[in-house]
């Protein structure tokens, strides 16, 4: 009995020097991992964790010390409130960066928990351009922009689907944002904005706007909203006899767009989608070791999370520091070669290297197209 | 001209399914004076029961012809509805008929919150694809202005109800007893009127109502969720008052005027207020700028759709406080 006692303090004993030797630096990871889109936050902090296993795995040296990194994975189950609470409890952890979070609505209120306690936070799914313009230093993200997306449905559609545009929008902050990006992007590419209509995200019935737009006899439509009101627009249009190609946001690129709109979706319909599509990822073994390690397939934003994380520690490295204002300028300047591709940030925080990808209906499917 | 023909056709398509709704309403306010907030929830749940039938029948009778189907959905949802508007009245409203008017309002409010997150537990917070049974393809009735068999079946449907629905308020034993429960109750009661099976069953035809125009709607643009009852049921009231609540006939009125306020109003209130059409002497610079190459300028555009069936019905309520075809009724004792 006494024997068996001395044994397991000697065990704990040396565990604990084992761990005094590789110091611990605590990475954050917040999404949502329960509710409606609990799928995409796992997805995300998937991304994370490999990212962080992998460098594990080779070994971190940080300013000539052996360094173990360790995730702290959080739930803001993509609630704003939910999400301040997290934060301010990972900031109490004491990590030393952030990964996330990852819809635009949390991301920007708890950004400001992270920048006043000096916290570098990188969203790699969060689009809405406000979030890089509050003037917060410690704030970074790794996917594009809607401003960025919004010029590239503006250019598709006025140089790719024909001259005149009207465009929809559901008076959401991010519709409405997306839609005044748009709306540029049109005009700055010779095309002519016929009408700017609006709706709301409760909307079924689009029948009165939809019979306006088609007085002015538009070559496209473009929707800037969700996919619960983009599918049934769709057919809608298709019931007015309307002839005008679809284009929509990344709020309509999904799987579900399409069965809303069922028949109604054609070769003549279109989205767009920040980030590249796994096929035409940079690392090309990157979607084989997560589905090795995780046994699920990449819903959306993995590999930008993967980056985000890798940036984090890409930056410790070259400070030589694992403190926040320590390897802040190092963050600032960082460029180096991810799994999406070049990993850079402008003087705001935005990837330099943001892509978007125009995607095509086929067969029941979205498939990438050469915009 | 092809496109306001389509935007009646649009108006009174929506219109027609307000009025359906609105006359649950209507009816119920006549008789108890409560205004069933509830009552958009379940147009929502008679959608979902109808989704759910037609979804096993597709499933285990392939074969079955799918306007037998939608029929089945549609009576087994009714019945569904019926039982449910039964239920809610027996268990949440009849307590309370004597409480102050307040305590009824507060109730159905909550009875609404209540079955809208059972919807939510049944059948999720994702939208729904609602099999689109009757053919949804486009005529062409005139050139260039477009209707579909649902929108043809859809208006003639509920003309029929409504008119029924008319005659059986006007012309039969139960219509009288309806009328003279509406008028007073206590009575009513004297004159050996049975007032609580009468207040029943006017929450039951008014809920199988609310099921055939939500079986309507999902037909029509092929969606069902869990939160579809509530802006059909705001707008149905809306309807009501505008008609005149209380009133038959005002909540018909009131269902079509509104569809085709808010169709015109979506499909005309930028055009008109449009700067550009202003004359060239009355433009300042930039706003000549902005029209130039075929660019508008529009003041209130459809952004403002909602608001304008809004001022519509206020400015109609300062006219005639009771609405369009409402009457002085003489207080209740």
């Amino acid at each position: 009995m006494n024997k068996t006692l001395i044994a397991f303090g000697v065990f704990a004993c040396c565990a604990g020097m084992a761990q005094a030797q590789e110091a611990v630096v605590k990475i954050g990871h917040v999404g949502p991992l329960t509710g409606n889109i609990a799928h995409m936050g796992k997805d995300n902090e998937n991304g994370a964790r490999l990212a962080i296993e992998e460098y594990n795995a080779k070994g971190v040296t940080i300013g000539g010390k052996k360094v173990k990194l360790e995730l702290v994975g959080e739930d803001d189950a993509a609630d704003p409130k939910t999400g301040n609470i997290v934060a301010q409890r990972l900031v109490d952890a004491g990590v030393k960066g952030v990964v996330g979070h990852l819809n635009s609505g949390t991301t920007i209120p708890a950004s400001r928990i992270y920048n006043q306690a000096g916290i570098p936070m990188i969203s790699p799914s969060s689009t809405n351009v406000t979030l890089t313009q509050q003037g917060f230093p410690y704030i970074f993200r790794t996917m594009a922009n809607d401003a960025q997306q919004g010029s590239v449905i503006g250019k598709f559609a006025a140089t790719k689907l024909g001259k005149k545009v009207a465009i929809i929008d559901d008076r959401t902050s991010y519709g409405q944002g997306l839609a005044d990006e748009i709306d540029k992007g049109v005009k700055g590419n010779g095309g002519q904005v016929t009408s700017r209509e609006f709706t709301n995200n409760q909307a079924t019935d689009f029948m009165a706007i939809l019979t306006k737009i088609k007085s002015q006899n538009p070559d496209v439509i473009v929707y800037s909203g969700m996919d619960a009101q983009g599918g049934p627009m769709l057919k809608q249009i298709k019931q007015l006899g309307i002839k005008a190609k679809f284009v929509t946001g990344d709020g309509g690129c999904t799987p579900e767009f399409i069965r809303l709109a069922g028949d109604a979706a054609n070769e003549t319909t279109y989205c767009t989608q920040a980030g590249l599509p796994v096929s035409q990822l940079a690392d090309k073994t990157f979607k084989a070791r997560f589905v090795k390690r995780f046994g699920v397939d990449i819903q959306n934003y993995a590999p930008y999370s993967y980056d985000a994380a890798a940036a984090l520690i890409e930056a410790m490295k070259a400070a030589g520091s694992s403190e926040p204002a320590k390897y802040l300028p190092a963050l600032k300047k960082i460029h180096f070669k991810g799994v999406t591709g070049d990993v850079a940030f402008d003087d705001k925080g935005d990837t330099k290297y943001g892509a978007i990808t125009v995607y095509g209906y086929k067969a029941g499917a979205w498939e990438p197209i050469k915009p | 001209m092809e496109t306001l023909l389509q935007q009646i056709i649009n108006g009174l398509v929506v219109g027609s399914v307000y009025a359906l709704i609105a006359l649950g309403y209507t009816m119920v306010y006549g008789i108890l004076g409560l205004i069933n907030f509830a009552h958009g929830d379940i147009l929502m749940v008679g959608a979902l029961v109808a989704l759910q039938v037609i979804s096993f029948l597709q499933e285990h009778f392939p074969t079955m012809s799918p306007v037998l189907m939608l029929l089945i959905g549609l009576v087994v949802a009714a019945l569904a509805c019926m039982i449910l508007g039964y239920v809610i009245e027996r268990t949440a409203y009849r307590r309370l008929r004597n409480a102050p008017r307040l305590a009824p309002l507060i109730t159905a409010i909550g009875v609404s919150f209540l079955l809208q997150t059972l919807a939510m537990i049944i059948w999720g917070r994702n939208y729904h694809n609602f099999p689109q049974l009757i053919s949804t393809a486009p005529l062409q009735p005139v050139e260039g202005v477009f209707i579909t068999p649902v929108q043809i079946i859809i208006l003639i449907s509920s003309a029929l109800l409504m008119g029924g629905l008319i005659l059986l308020v006007n012309k039969t034993r139960l219509g009288r007893a309806m009328r003279a429960t509406a008028e007073n109750h206590k009575v009513a009661s004297l004159m050996g009127v049975d007032t609580n099976r009468i207040i029943s069953t006017t929450f039951i035809i008014g809920s199988g109502l609310a099921a055939v125009a939500g079986v309507m709607f999902s037909s029509n643009y092929g969606v069902a969720h869990y939160a579809m009852g509530f802006t059909p049921g705001i707008k149905a009231f809306t309807a009501a008052v505008l008609g005149g609540i209380g009133n038959l006939g005002g909540a018909m009125l009131g269902g079509v005027v509104l569809g085709l306020v808010e169709s015109i109003g979506a499909g005309y209130l930028g055009t008109a207020t449009d700067l550009c059409n202003l004359p060239h002497w009355l433009q300042w610079a930039s706003l000549t700028q902005t029209c130039s190459n075929g660019g508008s300028f529009e003041l209130l555009s459809s952004n403002y759709q909602d608001i304008f069936a809004f001022v519509i019905l206020g400015i109609v309520l300062i006219f005639r406080p009771t609405g369009l075809l409402g009457e002085r009724v003489s207080d209740r004792a």
